[in-house]
Protein backbone atom coordinates (compact mmCIF):
# COMPACT_ATOMS: atom_id res chain seq x y z
CA UNK A 1 0.00 0.00 0.00
CA UNK A 2 1.90 3.06 -0.99
CA UNK A 3 1.83 6.43 0.76
CA UNK A 4 -0.17 9.67 -0.50
CA UNK A 5 1.51 13.17 0.37
CA UNK A 6 -0.86 16.21 1.45
CA UNK A 7 -0.55 17.52 -2.13
CA UNK A 8 -2.12 14.36 -4.43
CA UNK A 9 -5.21 15.29 -4.34
CA UNK A 10 -3.96 18.59 -6.34
CA UNK A 11 -1.71 16.46 -8.17
CA UNK A 12 -4.85 14.77 -9.26
CA UNK A 13 -6.81 17.95 -10.18
CA UNK A 14 -3.72 19.09 -12.04
CA UNK A 15 -3.92 15.58 -14.06
CA UNK A 16 -0.35 14.40 -13.33
CA UNK A 17 0.70 10.90 -14.08
CA UNK A 18 1.64 9.32 -10.45
CA UNK A 19 4.05 6.90 -10.17
CA UNK A 20 4.94 4.81 -7.02
CA UNK A 21 8.13 5.83 -5.99
CA UNK A 22 9.89 4.75 -2.84
CA UNK A 23 6.87 3.29 -1.78
CA UNK A 24 4.97 6.70 -2.29
CA UNK A 25 2.63 7.85 -4.36
CA UNK A 26 4.06 10.90 -6.56
CA UNK A 27 3.82 12.94 -9.93
CA UNK A 28 5.96 11.41 -12.33
CA UNK A 29 4.65 14.48 -14.57
CA UNK A 30 2.00 16.74 -15.34
CA UNK A 31 2.09 17.12 -18.87
CA UNK A 32 5.13 16.95 -20.80
CA UNK A 33 8.34 16.28 -19.10
CA UNK A 34 10.60 17.76 -21.23
CA UNK A 35 8.15 21.32 -21.03
CA UNK A 36 8.95 20.94 -17.25
CA UNK A 37 12.20 20.23 -17.30
CA UNK A 38 12.94 23.45 -19.40
CA UNK A 39 10.51 25.38 -17.42
CA UNK A 40 12.98 25.11 -14.30
CA UNK A 41 15.88 26.43 -16.72
CA UNK A 42 14.16 29.76 -18.46
CA UNK A 43 11.49 30.04 -15.03
CA UNK A 44 10.89 27.84 -12.93
CA UNK A 45 9.31 24.88 -11.67
CA UNK A 46 7.18 23.78 -8.50
CA UNK A 47 7.63 20.06 -6.99
CA UNK A 48 6.76 18.24 -4.43
CA UNK A 49 8.79 16.39 -2.27
CA UNK A 50 6.96 15.81 0.66
CA UNK A 51 8.22 11.94 0.52
CA UNK A 52 11.56 13.25 1.59
CA UNK A 53 12.59 12.31 5.70
CA UNK A 54 13.12 15.12 8.09
CA UNK A 55 14.81 13.64 11.07
CA UNK A 56 15.64 16.30 14.09
CA UNK A 57 18.78 15.91 16.16
CA UNK A 58 18.13 18.04 19.33
CA UNK A 59 19.77 18.85 22.64
CA UNK A 60 23.41 19.97 24.33
CA UNK A 61 25.74 17.41 22.26
CA UNK A 62 23.62 17.18 18.90
CA UNK A 63 26.63 18.33 17.09
CA UNK A 64 29.10 16.14 18.51
CA UNK A 65 26.31 13.07 18.17
CA UNK A 66 26.11 14.24 14.12
CA UNK A 67 30.15 14.34 13.86
CA UNK A 68 29.87 10.54 15.10
CA UNK A 69 27.09 9.61 13.38
CA UNK A 70 27.98 11.22 9.92
CA UNK A 71 31.02 11.85 7.72
CA UNK A 72 30.95 15.70 7.32
CA UNK A 73 32.26 18.38 10.45
CA UNK A 74 28.61 19.13 11.70
CA UNK A 75 29.92 21.16 14.37
CA UNK A 76 31.69 23.85 12.47
CA UNK A 77 28.65 24.22 10.78
CA UNK A 78 26.96 28.12 11.26
CA UNK A 79 23.86 28.49 12.68
CA UNK A 80 21.33 28.56 9.50
CA UNK A 81 23.79 26.99 7.00
CA UNK A 82 23.10 23.79 5.71
CA UNK A 83 25.58 20.89 4.56
CA UNK A 84 25.42 18.01 2.29
CA UNK A 85 26.87 15.14 3.58
CA UNK A 86 26.91 11.00 3.68
CA UNK A 87 25.69 8.68 6.66
CA UNK A 88 27.92 5.49 5.67
CA UNK A 89 28.06 2.00 7.75
CA UNK A 90 31.18 0.59 8.99
CA UNK A 91 32.99 -0.48 6.05
CA UNK A 92 32.50 2.98 4.69
CA UNK A 93 29.20 2.17 2.12
CA UNK A 94 27.09 4.48 1.58
CA UNK A 95 23.71 4.39 3.72
CA UNK A 96 22.19 7.52 2.40
CA UNK A 97 23.41 11.14 1.07
CA UNK A 98 21.64 14.22 3.47
CA UNK A 99 21.45 17.57 3.69
CA UNK A 100 22.19 18.59 7.79
CA UNK A 101 20.57 22.00 8.17
CA UNK A 102 21.63 23.64 11.57
CA UNK A 103 18.34 25.59 12.95
CA UNK A 104 20.18 26.86 16.35
CA UNK A 105 23.22 25.65 18.57
CA UNK A 106 21.49 22.77 19.83
CA UNK A 107 18.38 21.63 16.82
CA UNK A 108 19.52 20.22 13.12
CA UNK A 109 17.32 18.95 10.59
CA UNK A 110 18.79 15.65 8.90
CA UNK A 111 16.95 15.76 5.10
CA UNK A 112 17.52 12.06 4.23
CA UNK A 113 15.95 10.52 1.10
CA UNK A 114 12.40 8.66 0.96
CA UNK A 115 13.40 5.11 0.59
CA UNK A 116 16.11 5.55 3.07
CA UNK A 117 15.06 7.58 5.83
CA UNK A 118 13.19 4.95 8.19
CA UNK A 119 17.15 3.44 8.28
CA UNK A 120 18.94 6.65 8.77
CA UNK A 121 16.70 7.48 12.11
CA UNK A 122 17.48 4.12 13.33
CA UNK A 123 20.99 4.65 12.61
CA UNK A 124 20.96 8.32 13.85
CA UNK A 125 19.12 6.91 17.59
CA UNK A 126 21.35 4.01 17.95
CA UNK A 127 24.88 6.28 17.21
CA UNK A 128 23.70 8.95 19.63
CA UNK A 129 22.84 6.94 22.09
CA UNK A 130 25.74 7.74 24.06
CA UNK A 131 25.39 11.64 23.41
CA UNK A 132 23.10 14.29 25.20
CA UNK A 133 21.16 14.26 21.92
CA UNK A 134 17.64 13.63 20.90
CA UNK A 135 16.54 11.99 17.63
CA UNK A 136 13.18 12.49 16.41
CA UNK A 137 11.60 11.38 13.11
CA UNK A 138 9.47 14.65 11.89
CA UNK A 139 9.08 13.41 8.75
CA UNK A 140 4.92 12.64 8.84
CA UNK A 141 4.22 15.64 10.21
CA UNK A 142 6.34 17.93 7.20
CA UNK A 143 5.00 18.53 3.92
CA UNK A 144 8.31 19.52 1.35
CA UNK A 145 7.49 22.06 -1.81
CA UNK A 146 10.46 23.43 -3.76
CA UNK A 147 10.20 26.13 -6.19
CA UNK A 148 13.25 25.99 -8.26
CA UNK A 149 14.75 27.81 -11.62
CA UNK A 150 16.07 31.87 -11.99
CA UNK A 151 12.76 33.48 -11.26
CA UNK A 152 12.11 31.45 -7.95
CA UNK A 153 13.41 34.12 -5.55
CA UNK A 154 10.95 36.38 -7.83
CA UNK A 155 7.89 34.33 -7.21
CA UNK A 156 8.62 33.41 -3.81
CA UNK A 157 9.65 37.28 -3.03
CA UNK A 158 5.60 38.29 -3.21
CA UNK A 159 4.83 35.61 -0.56
CA UNK A 160 6.69 36.31 2.50
CA UNK A 161 8.86 39.24 4.32
CA UNK A 162 11.97 36.72 4.85
CA UNK A 163 15.55 38.29 3.76
CA UNK A 164 15.88 36.52 0.70
CA UNK A 165 18.81 38.45 -0.57
CA UNK A 166 20.21 37.91 2.33
CA UNK A 167 19.72 34.02 2.40
CA UNK A 168 22.82 32.49 1.40
CA UNK A 169 22.96 29.26 -1.09
CA UNK A 170 22.95 26.17 1.25
CA UNK A 171 21.15 28.49 3.91
CA UNK A 172 18.05 28.58 5.84
CA UNK A 173 15.75 30.39 7.79
CA UNK A 174 12.25 30.34 9.37
CA UNK A 175 9.69 32.53 7.93
CA UNK A 176 5.66 33.22 7.60
CA UNK A 177 5.57 32.18 3.64
CA UNK A 178 1.53 32.70 2.54
CA UNK A 179 0.80 32.76 6.47
CA UNK A 180 2.14 29.59 6.64
CA UNK A 181 5.40 28.99 9.37
CA UNK A 182 8.06 27.40 6.87
CA UNK A 183 11.33 26.49 6.90
CA UNK A 184 12.74 28.62 4.09
CA UNK A 185 16.16 26.61 2.41
CA UNK A 186 18.31 27.68 -0.32
CA UNK A 187 19.10 24.40 -1.62
CA UNK A 188 17.77 22.51 -4.32
CA UNK A 189 18.50 19.52 -6.63
CA UNK A 190 18.00 20.85 -10.27
CA UNK A 191 21.12 22.65 -10.37
CA UNK A 192 19.24 26.09 -10.56
CA UNK A 193 18.85 28.44 -7.74
CA UNK A 194 15.94 27.52 -5.70
CA UNK A 195 14.02 27.29 -2.49
CA UNK A 196 12.77 24.20 -0.56
CA UNK A 197 10.08 24.87 1.57
CA UNK A 198 9.20 23.10 4.73
CA UNK A 199 5.99 23.09 6.53
CA UNK A 200 3.53 21.58 8.62
CA UNK A 201 0.95 18.96 6.42
CA UNK A 202 -1.96 21.06 6.87
CA UNK A 203 -0.18 23.81 5.36
CA UNK A 204 1.01 22.34 1.75
CA UNK A 205 -2.08 22.87 0.17
CA UNK A 206 -2.15 26.47 0.85
CA UNK A 207 1.00 27.02 0.03
CA UNK A 208 1.13 24.93 -3.20
CA UNK A 209 -1.99 26.94 -4.23
CA UNK A 210 0.02 30.80 -3.11
CA UNK A 211 3.13 29.84 -5.04
CA UNK A 212 1.42 28.65 -8.28
CA UNK A 213 -0.81 31.82 -8.08
CA UNK A 214 2.33 34.14 -7.48
CA UNK A 215 4.70 32.12 -10.49
CA UNK A 216 1.49 32.27 -12.76
CA UNK A 217 2.61 35.29 -14.92
CA UNK A 218 6.38 34.20 -14.42
CA UNK A 219 6.48 30.80 -16.24
CA UNK A 220 6.24 28.95 -13.10
CA UNK A 221 4.72 25.06 -13.71
CA UNK A 222 4.17 22.11 -11.99
CA UNK A 223 7.01 20.11 -12.14
CA UNK A 224 7.48 16.05 -11.50
CA UNK A 225 9.93 13.72 -10.91
CA UNK A 226 11.09 12.42 -14.46
CA UNK A 227 12.24 16.72 -14.98
CA UNK A 228 13.45 16.47 -11.30
CA UNK A 229 15.58 13.04 -12.27
CA UNK A 230 17.05 15.21 -15.63
CA UNK A 231 17.24 18.42 -13.98
CA UNK A 232 19.62 16.75 -11.74
CA UNK A 233 21.39 14.01 -13.78
CA UNK A 234 22.28 17.68 -15.93
CA UNK A 235 24.15 19.31 -12.84
CA UNK A 236 25.45 16.20 -11.96
CA UNK A 237 24.21 15.54 -8.92
CA UNK A 238 24.36 11.42 -7.45
CA UNK A 239 21.15 9.89 -7.01
CA UNK A 240 20.86 7.01 -4.11
CA UNK A 241 20.32 3.49 -5.73
CA UNK A 242 21.95 4.97 -8.70
CA UNK A 243 25.53 6.39 -7.98
CA UNK A 244 25.06 5.77 -4.49
CA UNK A 245 24.60 2.59 -2.68
CA UNK A 246 26.12 1.14 0.57
CA UNK A 247 28.29 -0.80 -1.88
CA UNK A 248 29.92 2.52 -2.86
CA UNK A 249 32.21 5.14 -0.72
CA UNK A 250 31.95 8.62 -0.94
CA UNK A 251 35.73 8.36 -2.59
CA UNK A 252 34.36 5.28 -5.64
CA UNK A 253 31.53 8.10 -6.37
CA UNK A 254 33.91 11.22 -6.26
CA UNK A 255 32.73 13.00 -3.20
CA UNK A 256 35.59 11.99 -1.12
CA UNK A 257 35.59 15.64 -0.01
CA UNK A 258 32.44 15.17 2.07
CA UNK A 259 34.54 13.00 4.24
CA UNK A 260 35.98 15.01 7.19
CA UNK A 261 39.43 13.66 8.68
CA UNK A 262 39.87 16.48 10.03
CA UNK A 263 37.34 16.77 12.77
CA UNK A 264 37.63 15.90 16.29
CA UNK A 265 36.92 12.14 17.24
CA UNK A 266 36.08 9.04 15.87
CA UNK A 267 33.11 9.06 13.98
CA UNK A 268 31.59 5.34 12.15
CA UNK A 269 33.25 4.42 9.32
CA UNK A 270 36.66 6.34 9.62
CA UNK A 271 39.28 3.50 9.72
CA UNK A 272 37.17 1.86 6.39
CA UNK A 273 37.23 5.40 5.00
CA UNK A 274 40.99 6.28 5.83
CA UNK A 275 41.96 2.85 4.17
CA UNK A 276 40.14 3.83 1.06
CA UNK A 277 41.48 7.30 1.41
CA UNK A 278 45.06 6.03 1.33
CA UNK A 279 44.85 3.14 -1.27
CA UNK A 280 44.35 5.83 -3.56
CA UNK A 281 42.79 6.00 -7.04
CA UNK A 282 39.75 3.90 -6.68
CA UNK A 283 39.64 1.00 -8.93
CA UNK A 284 36.72 2.57 -10.84
CA UNK A 285 35.61 6.04 -10.88
CA UNK A 286 32.24 7.75 -11.00
CA UNK A 287 32.22 9.67 -15.01
CA UNK A 288 30.03 11.58 -17.04
CA UNK A 289 28.65 9.96 -20.70
CA UNK A 290 28.13 12.20 -23.38
CA UNK A 291 26.75 9.44 -26.29
CA UNK A 292 27.40 10.41 -29.62
CA UNK A 293 24.12 8.95 -31.04
CA UNK A 294 20.52 9.45 -30.07
CA UNK A 295 19.63 5.91 -28.23
CA UNK A 296 19.63 6.85 -24.90
CA UNK A 297 22.41 4.72 -22.01
CA UNK A 298 20.25 3.45 -19.01
CA UNK A 299 20.56 2.37 -15.56
CA UNK A 300 22.33 -1.08 -15.45
CA UNK A 301 23.37 -0.89 -19.39
CA UNK A 302 26.94 -2.14 -19.93
CA UNK A 303 29.64 0.15 -20.58
CA UNK A 304 32.23 -1.58 -23.24
CA UNK A 305 35.62 -0.97 -24.49
CA UNK A 306 36.63 -3.55 -27.30
CA UNK A 307 33.41 -5.66 -26.64
CA UNK A 308 34.59 -5.84 -23.02
CA UNK A 309 32.76 -4.87 -19.75
CA UNK A 310 34.66 -1.96 -18.19
CA UNK A 311 31.67 -0.64 -16.53
CA UNK A 312 27.94 -0.18 -15.74
CA UNK A 313 25.44 2.96 -16.42
CA UNK A 314 24.05 4.24 -13.28
CA UNK A 315 21.75 7.11 -14.69
CA UNK A 316 20.99 7.98 -18.64
CA UNK A 317 18.58 10.46 -19.56
CA UNK A 318 18.33 12.61 -22.93
CA UNK A 319 19.47 15.77 -22.05
CA UNK A 320 17.72 19.12 -23.20
CA UNK A 321 20.23 21.21 -22.29
CA UNK A 322 22.76 19.54 -24.70
CA UNK A 323 20.23 18.10 -27.09
CA UNK A 324 21.88 14.52 -26.32
CA UNK A 325 21.75 11.68 -24.47
CA UNK A 326 23.90 11.98 -21.22
CA UNK A 327 24.84 9.39 -18.04
CA UNK A 328 26.65 8.67 -15.74
CA UNK A 329 28.38 5.49 -15.12
CA UNK A 330 31.16 4.06 -12.84
CA UNK A 331 33.82 2.94 -14.96
CA UNK A 332 37.49 0.86 -14.56
CA UNK A 333 40.10 3.31 -13.89
CA UNK A 334 42.32 1.45 -16.20
CA UNK A 335 39.80 2.34 -19.22
CA UNK A 336 39.20 6.20 -18.51
CA UNK A 337 41.73 7.16 -21.36
CA UNK A 338 41.16 4.83 -23.84
CA UNK A 339 39.29 5.98 -27.27
CA UNK A 340 36.62 3.52 -28.02
CA UNK A 341 34.35 3.89 -25.10
CA UNK A 342 30.90 2.27 -25.36
CA UNK A 343 27.46 1.40 -24.21
CA UNK A 344 26.04 -1.80 -25.05
CA UNK A 345 22.51 -0.70 -25.44
CA UNK A 346 20.37 -3.54 -25.94
CA UNK A 347 22.84 -5.05 -28.05
CA UNK A 348 24.10 -2.19 -29.99
CA UNK A 349 27.31 -1.01 -29.02
CA UNK A 350 26.95 2.96 -29.44
CA UNK A 351 30.24 5.43 -28.73
CA UNK A 352 29.95 7.35 -25.97
CA UNK A 353 32.89 9.98 -24.66
CA UNK A 354 33.43 10.75 -21.32
CA UNK A 355 33.19 14.19 -19.99
CA UNK A 356 33.69 16.52 -16.69
CA UNK A 357 30.37 16.66 -14.44
CA UNK A 358 28.34 18.41 -14.37
CA UNK A 359 26.55 18.31 -17.86
CA UNK A 360 24.94 21.50 -17.44
CA UNK A 361 26.02 24.69 -15.01
CA UNK A 362 23.52 27.59 -14.70
CA UNK A 363 25.28 30.98 -15.69
CA UNK A 364 25.10 33.20 -12.78
CA UNK B 1 -9.48 10.04 -22.04
CA UNK B 2 -7.16 10.19 -25.48
CA UNK B 3 -8.73 9.73 -28.93
CA UNK B 4 -9.54 6.04 -30.39
CA UNK B 5 -10.20 7.04 -33.95
CA UNK B 6 -13.09 4.55 -35.31
CA UNK B 7 -11.90 3.86 -38.85
CA UNK B 8 -8.18 2.70 -37.72
CA UNK B 9 -7.51 -1.06 -36.56
CA UNK B 10 -5.41 -1.26 -33.07
CA UNK B 11 -3.41 -4.39 -31.17
CA UNK B 12 -3.42 -5.00 -27.69
CA UNK B 13 0.39 -3.63 -27.87
CA UNK B 14 -1.30 0.00 -28.31
CA UNK B 15 -0.46 0.56 -32.38
CA UNK B 16 -2.69 1.48 -34.81
CA UNK B 17 -3.04 0.00 -38.59
CA UNK B 18 -4.40 2.00 -41.57
CA UNK B 19 -5.69 1.88 -44.62
CA UNK B 20 -6.91 -1.65 -44.10
CA UNK B 21 -9.78 -1.60 -45.92
CA UNK B 22 -8.10 -1.92 -49.86
CA UNK B 23 -5.90 -5.12 -48.45
CA UNK B 24 -3.00 -4.12 -49.96
CA UNK B 25 -0.71 -1.38 -47.92
CA UNK B 26 -1.55 -0.32 -44.70
CA UNK B 27 0.26 2.74 -42.09
CA UNK B 28 1.30 1.54 -39.03
CA UNK B 29 1.44 4.05 -35.82
CA UNK B 30 1.04 3.96 -31.86
CA UNK B 31 -1.73 5.20 -30.01
CA UNK B 32 -2.28 8.11 -28.25
CA UNK B 33 -2.76 6.40 -25.19
CA UNK B 34 0.44 4.77 -25.53
CA UNK B 35 2.08 8.19 -26.63
CA UNK B 36 0.55 9.75 -23.12
CA UNK B 37 1.57 6.21 -21.24
CA UNK B 38 5.38 6.80 -22.53
CA UNK B 39 5.27 10.52 -21.95
CA UNK B 40 8.02 12.57 -24.46
CA UNK B 41 9.43 10.59 -26.99
CA UNK B 42 12.84 11.35 -27.92
CA UNK B 43 13.85 8.42 -30.05
CA UNK B 44 12.59 5.91 -32.83
CA UNK B 45 14.02 3.61 -34.79
CA UNK B 46 11.59 2.09 -37.73
CA UNK B 47 12.36 -0.68 -40.15
CA UNK B 48 14.28 -0.55 -42.85
CA UNK B 49 12.58 -0.15 -46.10
CA UNK B 50 12.41 -3.56 -48.14
CA UNK B 51 12.44 -5.87 -44.91
CA UNK B 52 9.93 -8.56 -44.34
CA UNK B 53 8.30 -8.40 -41.17
CA UNK B 54 6.03 -11.53 -39.62
CA UNK B 55 3.20 -10.44 -37.65
CA UNK B 56 4.41 -9.85 -33.98
CA UNK B 57 8.06 -9.31 -34.99
CA UNK B 58 9.74 -6.92 -32.59
CA UNK B 59 10.90 -4.27 -35.61
CA UNK B 60 11.84 -0.83 -33.81
CA UNK B 61 12.18 0.90 -30.85
CA UNK B 62 10.63 3.71 -29.27
CA UNK B 63 12.35 6.38 -26.24
CA UNK B 64 11.13 8.37 -24.72
CA UNK B 65 12.81 9.76 -21.34
CA UNK B 66 11.51 7.52 -18.65
CA UNK B 67 11.60 3.95 -21.01
CA UNK B 68 12.10 2.40 -24.13
CA UNK B 69 9.77 -0.09 -25.96
CA UNK B 70 9.72 -2.21 -29.00
CA UNK B 71 7.49 -1.33 -32.11
CA UNK B 72 6.04 -4.60 -33.23
CA UNK B 73 4.69 -5.65 -36.46
CA UNK B 74 1.31 -5.67 -36.51
CA UNK B 75 0.84 -7.49 -39.99
CA UNK B 76 3.18 -9.92 -42.24
CA UNK B 77 4.79 -7.96 -45.52
CA UNK B 78 6.88 -5.78 -46.89
CA UNK B 79 8.19 -2.76 -45.62
CA UNK B 80 7.66 -0.01 -48.19
CA UNK B 81 7.91 3.10 -46.78
CA UNK B 82 8.99 4.66 -43.14
CA UNK B 83 8.41 8.06 -42.09
CA UNK B 84 11.80 10.45 -42.26
CA UNK B 85 9.81 12.85 -39.99
CA UNK B 86 8.80 10.98 -37.02
CA UNK B 87 12.77 9.90 -37.04
CA UNK B 88 14.15 13.69 -37.36
CA UNK B 89 11.29 14.92 -34.69
CA UNK B 90 10.20 11.84 -32.26
CA UNK B 91 7.62 14.22 -30.57
CA UNK B 92 5.27 13.78 -33.85
CA UNK B 93 4.33 10.66 -31.87
CA UNK B 94 3.31 13.12 -28.95
CA UNK B 95 1.50 15.66 -30.77
CA UNK B 96 0.01 14.06 -33.99
CA UNK B 97 0.03 10.03 -32.98
CA UNK B 98 -2.86 9.20 -36.27
CA UNK B 99 -1.08 11.89 -38.52
CA UNK B 100 2.37 13.03 -39.02
CA UNK B 101 3.56 10.58 -35.86
CA UNK B 102 2.84 7.56 -38.43
CA UNK B 103 5.74 4.91 -38.43
CA UNK B 104 6.28 2.77 -41.45
CA UNK B 105 3.63 0.94 -44.05
CA UNK B 106 4.01 -2.50 -44.72
CA UNK B 107 2.33 -4.38 -48.24
CA UNK B 108 0.46 -6.70 -46.25
CA UNK B 109 1.35 -10.76 -47.40
CA UNK B 110 -1.70 -12.67 -45.65
CA UNK B 111 -4.84 -11.22 -44.19
CA UNK B 112 -4.08 -10.32 -40.40
CA UNK B 113 -5.97 -12.03 -37.92
CA UNK B 114 -6.07 -10.92 -34.26
CA UNK B 115 -6.40 -6.95 -34.75
CA UNK B 116 -9.15 -5.17 -32.26
CA UNK B 117 -11.89 -2.63 -33.44
CA UNK B 118 -11.85 1.01 -31.91
CA UNK B 119 -14.58 -0.32 -29.57
CA UNK B 120 -12.59 -3.01 -28.05
CA UNK B 121 -9.45 -1.05 -28.06
CA UNK B 122 -11.01 1.40 -26.21
CA UNK B 123 -12.34 -1.35 -23.83
CA UNK B 124 -8.85 -2.78 -23.28
CA UNK B 125 -7.10 0.59 -22.46
CA UNK B 126 -10.37 1.62 -20.10
CA UNK B 127 -9.85 -1.38 -17.92
CA UNK B 128 -6.01 -0.76 -18.14
CA UNK B 129 -5.87 2.48 -16.61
Amino acid sequence: MSRSTPLRGVHESLGATLTDFAGWQMPLRYGSESAEHNAVRTAAGLFDLSHMGEIFVTGPQAAEALDYALVGHLSALADGRARYTMIVNDEGGILDDLIVYRLGDEEFMVVANASNYELVARELTARADAYDARVEDRSGEYALVAVQGPRAAEILRTLTDADLDGLKYYAVLSAEVAGARALVARTGYTGEDGFELFVGNDDAVPLWNALSAAGAGLGLVPAGLSARDTLRLEAGMPLYGNELSARTTPFDAGLGRVVRFDKPGDFVGRAALAKAAEAGEPARRLVGLVARGRRVPRHGYPVTLDGAVVGEITSGAPSQSLGKPVAMAYVSTGALDAAGLAVDIRGSHEPVDIVDLPFYRRTK
Amino acid sequence: MSSIPDELSYTKEHEWIGGLDDGLTVTVGVTAYAAEQLGDVVFVQVPEIGATVAAGDAVGEVESTKSVSDIFAPVSGEVVATNPSVVDDPSLINSDPYGDGWLFQVRISEEPDDLLSAAEYAALTSAAS
